[in-house]
């Protein structure tokens, strides 16, 4: 779905989140409503300022009069509407997403770079996912670090396509993309090209730093590449020395 | 071009045809193709040929569209040129040495039919269909143009060129109380008329003939049999809401069923039946095939759109609904094959006509692929409101080999299975649903006592997850789960913990995913341990430390 | 040190209930508060496929442990000299995943005498670090840390160590497990808030102390 245009005239309407009574322009959604407010709704794909995709299913929330849930993140507010974002039944169904994308791939907190800063590991802890009832798929995924800049970890990669939209919507490269379907999906660089190949690639990291999880990274932020470079010191040392 | 016009002109075909007193049909639709039906056809026509000064009626050798008794084929008829199927003298298994004998039988008025290959036209296989949608079907040559408008093809659509306004075509429509036939049964005179009243430049209709169903060809047997019908339909649908640009979205696994719809296009087109001004009036409409590539989720209107703008092919969350923005970014109305095949009949013969057929709410008839285990495998046609036992037993012919019926799959992967125990239930989109299926497409699995229902669960959920497009969380990894799961089961593995996880997976996949082919992916699992738990359970180890 | 458990405490059967947590066994560890003398919680704990780091964090809870000495009583641990798990002990804690065939018999072992089996750490939990061999065969791992990488007289074990599982599980992978404490290692702080709930008698949510990785 494209970013809605600016309007003109828009109106505002009021409605109610979780019982609080709320106003909100009517081209607004309702997770926008939900964060200007600090009402805490769980999001993995949604990211203020990429177009709407709805593929994390995170947001669901209950919305009075429809037997359906919604994602919060593609459903425009209107007036009247009663909205619940945080039921039983939404925890549930939140968790269990959540143990869904830690079983797909290959996520291992305590030796991933972004160990502390992971939308991923938050969620977990904010849904209460203290273990994952599903076996993991243990598929093996590769780890491109041709990229002289960057490097991507498919290992760590929840498929949520920020990267994608960054780099189309905002950076105009459109260097990444999706490739595969299914559980096959993997998000890929032009052509599924090693990235340090790519002809598109501007390096300007927008895709890092959109990346909920580890999967993209700097190059140089992991233990194993934190070597030290100390030849600087007997060059110094003699050419002072010298002096 | 007025409604006179078009009948001398199928006049002037009919009489250009009329040399010939008695014609000798080839089924040439898909199934009998695969059994053999062209070197039939071939010696058909070499020894009509070679006898073509003999003595006796003058017989003309013609390809034709399915006549529906697939698991018979290669399928020959037998008939006058106005003749419909039950009026004619079917024979069934064809093989090209079978056409001496066929022929010299056609010929003489007084002769009787071929014993040995006959197949009695009043059969409750045949005698027991009403045929709207197949009604031409097996009779005319679908890639003959003046064999459609000889048989009153383009009559509905000049008729509501020249005589109704676009809101009296809508208005038809809906008394019809035709549904959509892709599966949801969304009432189509109302999407026809949200579309309408959607004020833009510029519309589109689309047609899906993306089936994708294991074991439904409805639509494939349509667009080979009677492929300007669905032209004609999509013509009518496009003056009704205001377009002039349509697609035929078919997969490219159905090549003769592209062929011919080429060759329908191409000909409508040459006879000023598509295009610019098209009977010599102000509507102009063009019709463009694209070819799907064989994704399931393609059938999903929003993914069948991304793929026809040249996107990859998945879903987008609605609203906005394509009635609102569709290809790129215009209204678009998106019918299925056999909607489209619909509306010419409703046209010519009244909306009340057509609500007469069927049920309460769903009117009309239904067209079914009837497949698995069963005595009469092919595509049938009934009235809404048939009964899963008349279907199954009566045209169906039952189950082969003496075995017990168990149960019917419809829906295909978003439907679910019906036991014996509800096989009187008239077949309507509300009595299926209630039973924790769906009407769907149209395709019927049959299954005896011999089928494992886990097994037809995990199939199903395999073909789900290798067809999600992986867009969204719950279906691309849950179904991968619930495979496994279903997997596990199935060869004994699994403890009751895993089932009660399967059946929360269920849940959560049917009320999160983005689409309907994850929302429904879970249907097949959950209507098999509704009716059949205990084979479930049976196979569920005892735990140890669990 | 090694106490065994009164014949009061209660054993309902062990892994019957589906609840994370059953209330009979969060009441049962609560028991011994409620008699005179209070009779102390009695405490198992092994190493299966890990570090041994929860096991390092759980010693550095340095001060507190004295005062837990007063409520806890190590039947059985890496911790402790006492080397044979008695028949029946309050709470069971595992730390480490099941990689090998007595990580499983130990695992079972443990399900069957704990009223209480805690999961602590990720290794435990998600089967963390030493998982990620999963993606590979089990051969071709042996192959390389075995032969490929070693240089002098290479060659594979296998006299005195059990052999290998092809997967390595988390240990709810293989026998139920009634809290989940993640965390590489889990902070002392968190281990201490778990305890100190049990020893109270009620269910501890460690998601509010701990995390993956955390």
């Amino acid at each position: 779905m494209p970013l809605p245009a600016p309007q003109a005239n828009v109106r505002v309407v009021t409605l109610k989140i979780d019982g609080l009574d709320l106003s909100a322009r009517e081209d607004e959604t309702l997770i926008e409503v939900c964060r200007e407010n600090k009402i805490p709704i769980p999001s993995l794909c949604w990211m203020e300022g990429l177009s709407i995709v709805g593929a994390c299913r995170l947001c669901m929330v209950e919305v009075s009069g429809s037997n359906r849930l919604v994602a919060a993140c593609s459903t425009r507010v209107a007036e009247g509407m009663e909205v619940q974002t945080n039921t039983e039944q939404l925890q549930r169904y939140r968790r269990t997403l959540v143990e869904l994308l830690f079983a797909e791939r290959n996520h291992v907190c305590s030796v991933c770079v972004s160990n502390g800063h992971c939308e991923l590991q938050w969620l977990a802890q904010t849904c209460g996912v203290d273990h994952v009832r599903m076996p993991y798929r243990n598929a093996g995924y590769e780890v491109d670090s041709s990229h002289e800049m960057f490097r991507v970890d498919h290992n760590r990669c929840v498929l949520c396509t920020r990267c994608v939209r960054v780099c189309d919507e905002i950076e105009g490269a459109h260097t990444w993309d999706v490739m595969g379907r299914g559980s096959d999906c993997k998000v890929i660089t032009d052509l599924a090209r090693p990235w340090g190949d790519s002809s598109t690639c501007t390096s300007c990291g927008k895709c890092v730093q959109v990346c909920p999880t580890g999967a993209l990274v700097k190059q140089g932020t992991s233990v194993g590449e934190m070597v030290k470079d100390q030849q600087f010191l007997p060059i110094l040392a003699r050419r002072r020395h010298l002096r | 071009m007025n409604l006179d016009d078009l009948d001398d002109l199928a006049d002037k075909y009919r009489q250009e045809a009329a040399d010939a007193e008695v014609e000798v049909r080839v089924c040439m639709a898909a199934s009998c193709q695969s059994s053999g039906a062209q070197p039939v056809y071939d010696a058909l026509t070499a020894a009509g040929e070679a006898t073509a000064d003999a003595p006796g009626r003058k017989c003309r050798i013609k390809g034709v569209g399915c006549m529906g008794l697939c698991s018979a084929g290669p399928l020959v008829a037998v008939a006058g040129p106005e003749d419909g199927l039950n009026e004619s003298v079917i024979y069934r298994d064809v093989t090209p040495d079978d056409a001496g004998e066929i022929l010299t039988s056609a010929v003489d008025p007084k002769a009787s039919p071929v014993a040995r290959l006959h197949c009695p036209s009043d059969l409750p296989f045949f005698a027991r269909q009403q045929r709207v949608v197949l009604e031409h079907s097996g009779i005319i040559d679908p890639n003959s143009f003046r064999g459609y408008v000889v048989v009153g093809g383009y009559s509905a659509m000049v008729r509501a060129l020249t005589e109704m306004t676009p809101t009296d075509v809508i208005a038809e429509i809906t008394t019809s109380g035709l549904r959509g036939r892709g599966g949801g049964g969304y009432p189509t005179g109302l999407k026809w008329s949200t579309v309408a009243k959607t004020p833009a430049e510029q519309k589109y209709v689309i047609c899906n003939a993306d089936e994708g169903d294991p074991g439904a060809f409805m639509d494939r047997a349509i667009l080979e049999s009677d492929p300007h019908r669905v032209l004609e339909g999509m013509a009518i649908a496009a003056y009704a809401i205001g377009a002039n640009k349509g697609f035929v979205y078919v997969r490219a696994e159905y090549p003769l069923a592209v062929e011919r719809l080429k060759t329908a296009i191409r000909k409508a087109k040459r006879s000023g039946f598509l295009g610019n001004h098209i009977c010599d009036t102000e509507f102009n409409f063009d019709i463009e095939i694209r070819l799907g590539a064989g994704a399931f989720v393609c059938g999903e209107e929003t993914a069948l759109m991304a793929s026809i703008e040249g996107g990859r092919g998945q879903p987008r969350p609605r609203p906005p609904y394509p009635a609102e923005s569709g290809l790129w970014g215009h209204p678009t109305l998106i019918n299925n094959v056999e909607t489209f095949a619909n509306i010419a009949p409703i046209i010519r013969e009244g909306g009340d006509w057509f609500a007469a057929m069927g049920t309460e709410r769903s009117k009309g008839t239904k067209v079914f692929a009837l497949a698995g285990t069963i005595v009469n495998t092919g595509l049938i046609e009934v009235p809404m409101g048939t009964t899963l036992r008349d279907i199954i037993e009566v045209i169906g012919g039952g189950i082969p080999g003496g075995k017990a019926f168990k149960a019917v799959q419809t829906g295909g992967p978003s439907g679910g299975c019906v036991p014996e125990a509800h096989l009187d239930v008239a077949v309507d989109y509300d009595s299926l649903k209630t039973l924790g299926t769906m009407m769907g497409s149209g395709g019927m699995i049959v299954m005896d006592e011999t089928a494992s229902m886990v097994d037809v669960a995990r199939y199903f959920m395999e073909f789900c997850m290798s067809e999600s497009c992986g867009k969204c969380v719950p279906c691309r990894t849950g179904t991968w789960q619930m495979h496994s799961l279903l997997d596990r089961i199935a060869r004994s593995r699994a403890s009751r913990s895993d089932l009660t996880l399967l059946e929360e997976l269920c849940e959560v996949v049917q009320a999160t995913s983005l689409c309907g082919l994850g929302q429904t992916a879970p249907n097949p699992v959950l209507s098999t341990l509704r009716y059949f738990r205990d084979e479930y359970e049976q196979k569920l180890t005892t735990p140890s430390g669990h | 040190m090694n106490t065994p458990a009164t014949a009061s405490m209660s054993h309902p059967a062990a892994g019957t209930g589906a609840e994370p947590a059953s209330e009979s066994a969060a009441e049962s560890a609560q028991a011994p508060t409620s008699g005179s003398p209070p009779r102390k919680v009695t405490i198992a704990t092994a190493w299966l496929d890990g570090c041994s780091g929860c096991h390092m964090s759980f010693l550095d809870m340095d001060e507190r442990l004295i005062a837990l000495a007063d409520c806890i009583d190590m039947v059985y641990s890496p911790l402790v000299d006492s080397k044979t798990l008695p028949d029946q002990v309050d709470v069971g804690i595992l730390e480490g995943s099941i990689s090998n065939e007595e990580d499983l018999h130990k695992a079972r072992e443990f399900r069957q005498r704990c009223t209480l089996l805690v999961s602590l750490g990720d290794c435990a939990v998600n089967g963390n670090v030493p998982a990620m061999r999963n993606p590979f065969k089990l051969d071709a791992v042996i192959e390389r840390a075995y032969r490929d990488n070693v240089e002098v007289n290479p060659q594979i074990p296998t006299e005195g160590v059990p052999r290998l599982l092809p997967v390595v599980q988390p240990i709810h992978g293989v026998v139920k497990v009634d809290i989940f404490v993640p965390g590489c290692p889990p902070r002392a702080d968190a281990i201490h808030y778990v305890l100190s709930e049990l020893i109270a008698g009620r269910t501890p949510d460690p998601s509010q102390v701990t995390r993956f990785g955390a």
